[in-house]
Formats: structure tokens, sequence, C-alpha cells
């Protein structure tokens, strides 16, 4: 086994400390910044359906105004917002490179993405069922936990993994420039010294989070559907 | 029990105002049930989201158990609605909660212990008759099972009054049947007001004590259910009572020149509208007896409202005339109301 991986993957057995210090950048990642989008993409989402037309804290300014803040957000291509954050992300954490300076652009260009994607979650749900609950004299805050999100908890999860998804993609350019991650190996040993085999193995760890990504989102979905 | 004065709701659309509730006041007591009966649009949805303030009236008064809801502020309204209990036509359960967990829905925050909420559950769904469901989810049920985990629901903060929007219109006959016996059920036992709307006849002659019939947000007729059938004044009104019943068939047939309605010389086609204080009379066999009048009957419908029989015949009579006449006289004299429909 080893002979094997020497002969066809000779830096990668070399820079093998730095390739597994990649992968734990890179779930740190996923893991820190898909859970604060996650809090914030639900109260953004909420908030962008309980204030539109005819719902139940129907705010016509509120829901334009935070509408386009996340569209604009989302128009910028993540590669420029980077570039476009750089000093921010340096004052607000220190720095704008590495694993520590990924963290602020990735969480300001998940949040939208997330945001979005949980708005059309928890859309979906009957209308009746709020109307019902406004019945039973439920508070709007009530409503918004125990009506809107409780009852789109498999829509909420199959938005979240779609979002996870696309994250570790972001993971990737943020690391291509500056950052942490397997992007930034691949990019570093792979690209500029033309190893392939570095490369290779960055594609096989991505391939490999997605998909348990998706499995574990899948199993979730499957467990809460009724 | 609910008071309503003077209510109007106007919707603004992109074509303009719809006037969904004109000037309507009505008043339901206590212990009845009252229903609101006129097809889709006439604006009986709005008006019964008008009691609970789901729909805010623009103008009138809506009272109900003693408080004036257009007064209260928010939460006060939030506890006012925790009194008025409301099931709806698409039974309105959270799909991804269980029947038990759906009836201790509103029990939630509302300071019982879990043994407490636990208890009401299971006493809930006994009399709904659906215990051994307690824990299928809703996509599990049958329509009906469906709305009687929404009547337990419905009922689990103790309300005074139940609103039913619709809430057997998405059911199949034999169901509706055996919900609205329920209703009538929990009416009693809880001494419970129910609001019914409904576009179909046939229920509000099954349950309801009362009646109101509206027609473009207004309403036309109102009264007890034994009057609106015997003697119903609007237009409406007799549109939704022929609607339940066939006697109307004679006048299609009149008018095919159907073999049934061909008469002889001596013969006449009458109708014979019956009443509560008349319906149990032997009149046909007495007339038939008594003045040597043959009577066939061609059409029927008699029915039982709120336990008083009431309906129409309609009869050819055979006989000489002047036999034809006393019988006629007779069946007057009896207070059961007649027509010549055909000479």
């Amino acid at each position: 086994m080893m002979d094997f991986l020497t002969q066809w993957a000779p830096h990668l057995v070399e820079m093998f400390p730095q390739f597994v210090d990649s992968i734990v950048q890179t779930l740190i990642m996923i893991v820190v910044v898909g859970s604060i989008s996650l809090i914030f993409g639900v109260i953004f989402g909420v908030i962008l359906v309980v204030t539109r037309e005819g719902d139940i804290m129907e705010n016509k300014i509120v829901y334009t105004v935070l509408g386009k803040i996340i569209d604009l957000f989302r128009a910028i291509p993540f590669v420029i917002l980077i570039m476009v954050l750089g000093d921010v992300t340096k004052l607000v954490s220190g720095t704008s490179i590495g694993l520590k300076g990924s963290f602020f652009p990735l969480i300001v260009g998940t949040i939208p993405f997330f945001a979005r994607q949980i708005e059309q979650a928890i859309a979906e749900i009957d209308r009746g069922l709020v109307e019902a609950s406004e019945a039973m004299g439920l508070t709007p805050l009530q409503i918004m936990i125990r009506v809107y999100l409780r009852e789109s908890v498999p829509s909420i999860i199959r938005a979240t993994t779609i979002t996870f998804i696309s994250l570790i993609g972001l993971t990737a350019i943020v690391g291509a420039i500056g950052g942490g991650g397997v992007g930034a190996f691949c990019y570093n040993y792979g690209y500029s010294k033309q190893w392939d085999d570095i490369i290779w193995a960055g594609v096989i760890v991505l391939v490999i989070i997605t998909i348990a990504i998706q499995t574990i989102g899948n199993y979730f979905v499957r467990k809460t559907t009724h | 029990m609910i008071t309503l004065e003077h209510v109007s709701k106007t919707f603004t659309t992109k074509s303009g105002y719809v006037h969904a509730v004109r000037d309507v006041s009505l008043q339901i007591d206590e212990g009845e049930i009252y229903g609101i009966i006129g097809f889709s649009g006439a604006g009986k949805s709005t008006l019964v989201r008008c009691i609970n303030l789901l729909e805010r009236p623009e103008a009138g008064n809506v009272t109900v158990d003693g408080r004036e809801l257009l007064k209260l502020d928010a939460s006060q309204l939030r506890e006012s609605r925790k009194k008025i209990g409301m099931i709806f036509q698409h039974f309105n359960l959270m799909r991804l909660r269980t029947v038990a967990q759906n009836v201790a829905f509103p029990l939630k925050k509302s300071g019982l212990s879990k043994e407490e909420i636990a208890r009401k559950v299971k006493e809930l769904l006994e009399l709904v008759d659906l215990s051994e469901k307690a824990n299928v989810y809703p996509s599990q049920l049958s329509g009906g099972q469906k709305q009687r985990v929404a009547i337990a629901r419905a009922l689990a903060n103790d309300p005074k009054v139940l609103l039913c929007d619709e809430a057997t219109s998405a059911l199949d006959p034999q169901t509706t049947h055996s919900i609205l016996k329920l209703i009538k059920d929990i009416n009693q036992k809880l001494n419970l007001t129910v609001v019914l709307i409904t576009h179909e006849m046939g229920v509000v002659k099954e349950i309801c004590d009362r009646v109101a019939v509206m027609e473009d947000g207004r309403v036309v007729e109102e009264g007890s259910i034994v009057d609106i059938f015997t003697h119903p004044q609007a237009k409406m009104t007799k549109s939704f009572i022929a609607s339940t019943s066939t006697t109307d068939r004679i006048y299609d047939l009149i008018e095919e020149g159907h073999a049934l309605t061909e008469l002889g010389e001596d013969e006449v086609i009458v109708s014979l509208k019956y009443d509560a204080s008349n319906a149990t009379q032997a009149l046909i066999s007495e007339i038939s007896r008594t003045y040597d009048v043959d009577c066939n009957i061609i059409f029927g419908n008699i029915e039982v409202v709120k336990d008083t029989p009431i309906g129409t015949l309609i009869v050819v009579l055979k006989g000489d005339p002047e036999k034809r006449k006393a019988a006629f006289d007779c069946i007057k004299r009896h207070g059961v109301e007649t027509e010549v429909i055909k000479r």
C-alpha cells in the first residue's frame, strides 16, 4: 500500500500532514460558517415570509429593503465579494488570509443564499395552518416558531443540505485566494507546482464530503417527513 | 352569546372594492346551532371570520360572550380567541405532528402541566372517538377522521363557541352525516354555541336550530329552521330549499309531457305542503274514504327538520268535480297548503 502511494502520489505522501490539516480546516469552515449562516438565514428567511403581503406581520418596507440587500449580495460573484470585503475582513477577523480570514467572507457570502433557501422552504406552509393558529390565539412569534419553522423542518433540512454543499465550493474559492482549507492546499501545492496527485486528492476529499452531507441530509429529511 | 351589529367588511382588490359583508346584524343565542347558508361568494366565510376577527370589519360591533372584540388589544383578543374554537373545510392540521400532538397544540403554554395536558388530550380523543389513532400522523387518516382531530383540537381550550367554516364540504355524504352528528353531540354535551357555514341546505336541515340565508354580502332571510323550511320568503331561500327536495321535479315532468302527468278528465295534480302541525294526520286516507276521491301519490318528500316532520306530496286526485272540491276544502281546513299544479 505504502509503495503504491509513494509511486503514484509521491507529493501527497510528502505533504500528508498539511493535507490532513487542510481537510480539518475545510470541515471547521463548513461547520462554523454553516451554523452561523443557518441562524441568520432562518432569521432573515422568516422575516421575509412574515412581512410579505398578506402575512401575519405584513410590512412592505422591511420586506422590500431586506429583499434588496439580500439580492445585492447574491449578485456579487463570490471571488469579487472576497476582494470587496478585504478591509472589513481584516477589521473583523484581524487578518484577511488563512483559516481565520476565511470565516467572514464565507459568512457574508452564505447568509443571503441561505436566507432565500429558508424563505422558499417555509413559504410553502399552508396559509390555513397559520389561520388556524391565529384563531387559536397564538402570538406572531409562536406562529413563526411552532408553525412556520416547526412544520417545515424537512424543507429546511433540504435547504440546509443544498446550502452546505454550495458552501463547500465557496470554501475552495476562498482557499484559492488566500484562505485556508482543501482549496488552498490544492492551489498552493497542486496547481502552482503542477503536482497533479495533490489536486486529485483534493477532488476526492471534496466529493466525499459532498456525498456525506447529502446522505446525512436525506436521512434526516426521511426521518422528519410524515 | 354572539352579537353582530351592522358589520361590514370590504376588500380592496386590483379591480376595485369587493363588499364581502354589508351591514349584517345577527344575534346568536347560547347553546344553539346557528347556520349561515349561501353560495360561494355570498360572504359567509368572511362573516364567520368577523366573529373571531380573523377578518377585522371596518364598521359595526362584534360581541362574543359579553366582550366587544373590536375594543380589545392584541393580547386580550388572543385570550378571547382561545374561547372561540374554529374548524375548517381543509382541516388545517399540522402535518408533522401526531394526532395527540395536534390536539395538544393549543394547550402548550396554557399553564397546564404535562400530565394535565395528556389527560385532556385523552379525554378529547375519546370524545371524538379517535383514541386508537393518538400516535398516528394526519396523512394516515381519512377526511372524516381529520375533521374529528380538528374538532378535538378546537375544543382543547374549553371554548364557548365553535365556528365551523364549511367543515363538511370536503367530505362525502356519509362522513358529513357522522361529523354533523358529532357536532350536535358536543353542542348538547358541552352546551356549546355552534356557528356553521355551509352551502348545503342538507347540512342546515340536519342540525341547525336557526339559519341565516346570505346573498351578495347581506342576510336576506333569517329565522328558525322550521319556519324557513315551511314559509321561505326570499327567492334565495326557496332555491336552497328546492335543492334538497325532489318534488320540484314535477314541473319538469309536466313540461316534458311525461306519462305520469297525463290526466284523465276527472283528474287534477295538486301539491300538498305539510308542516309541523299536520304532518302526522292520516289525511290522504281520510279524504279518499269520506269524499270518494282516489288519491295517487306520484311524488313525495317528507323531511324531519328539528324533529318536526315537514314536506310536500304531489298527488293526483281523481273523482267528481264537486267531490274533489269538498276534499280540497277538507285538506285546507287541516292547515295543509294546497296548490293545483295541473288540471
